[in-house]
């Protein structure tokens, strides 16, 4: 994955507008979390496969960056992302990794089922 | 009874801190030990800096860490068993305790080795270490294998009190690491731990386990 520069990834989200598309959408703060400290709630949500379709959308902020899509009744968001990789099979991946390297958030968007 | 030692956990280096030292000591004594493991861990959460793999690749990642893990500590018969990280506990119970028994069925074991219930923190190990009872609460009382039990909750003590068998494996030490660097994708942070601060290299070197009273 590459740090995210904004005039890279808004032209990818672009090209999936108006189309069904699968949705892995995620955020965590690890299994362990209170297990580390008893005073951090454990978080962890993920959809895997969620079938979407947005027309507009955008990636926003300083950096970490921000991802909005609207979808036609709401919308998906995401906070925190600060890497990007358009993958071998045409999946635009986006994650924010914490200081540690560890995975707190990602979107994910492909035209075919992840697996 | 011949000796074949069950191993189950839901995801790769599951084994590796608290077990592995076990393990190779096992297979040293040429005691066949089979893994059955449930997940590819594919929710893992170290993707390093800068980021080596992505939500997408890191399961080959495991697979790959998990097959030289098995070879560091002897194992030659590996199970996955297909499950995805965090919804083992969402699953039917009583396929998976199905699927266990099984294997419990085939190999004959004379030890499992699981999580204790209620006693492992993360939701798949809970739901792990149940389905392994269940499974063997199915079973007539006689040719039931013994259940040895991993536990690190912070009440641990105070619910079953201390582990029944701890097991010095200094002897194997060199192996066991092999084992945890084996999956470093995962393990960057502990193989540091142990290797900087001596209070953990202490701990490692003991496994602690917990005999299931059924």
């Amino acid at each position: 994955m590459q740090p995210i520069l904004i005039e890279h990834v808004q032209p990818v989200i672009e090209q999936f507008f108006g189309e069904d598309v699968y949705l892995h959408l995620e955020t965590t703060n690890g299994a362990y979390a209170n297990h580390n400290n008893e005073k951090v709630l454990t978080v962890n949500a993920y959809i895997r496969n969620g079938k979407v379709n947005f027309d507009s959308g955008k990636i926003t902020g300083p950096g970490p960056y921000r991802v909005g899509l609207k979808i036609e009744l709401g919308w998906i968001y995401a906070e925190g992302l600060t890497h990007w990789e358009l993958d071998s099979s045409g999946r635009l991946l986006l994650a924010g990794h914490d200081a540690e390297g560890k995975l707190a958030v990602a979107l994910q968007i492909s035209r075919n089922p992840f697996e | 009874m011949n000796e074949h030692i069950l191993v189950v956990f839901p995801h790769p280096d599951d084994e590796a801190f608290g077990v592995a030292g076990t393990i190779a000591q096992l297979t040293n004594r040429g005691v066949p030990v089979t893994y059955i493991c449930l997940t590819l861990g594919e929710m893992g959460r170290n993707m390093g800096i800068p980021p080596f793999t992505t939500r997408e690749s890191l399961p080959e990642i495991r697979k790959s860490e998990l097959d030289q893990a098995c070879k560091a500590v002897g194992i030659t018969d590996l199970r996955r068993f297909g499950y995805r990280d965090k919804t083992v506990e969402f699953e039917d119970r009583d396929i998976l305790a199905a699927r266990i028994l099984e294997v419990v069925e085939e190999l004959k074991p004379s030890r499992i080795i699981t999580f204790y219930p209620g006693y492992s923190v993360h939701p798949d190990h809970e739901a792990t270490a149940e389905a392994v009872v269940h499974a063997l609460s199915l079973l007539p009382e006689n040719s039931r294998p013994e259940l040895h039990c991993v536990a690190f909750a912070r009440n641990t003590e105070e619910g079953i009190g201390k582990p029944d068998i701890v097991n010095d494996v200094s002897d194997v030490f060199d192996r066991k690491m092999d084992c945890i660097k084996a999956h470093k994708s995962q393990t960057d942070w502990l193989i540091k731990a142990i290797e900087q601060d001596p209070a953990m290299y202490e701990w490692a070197k003991k496994e602690r386990f917990w005999v299931y009273k059924f």
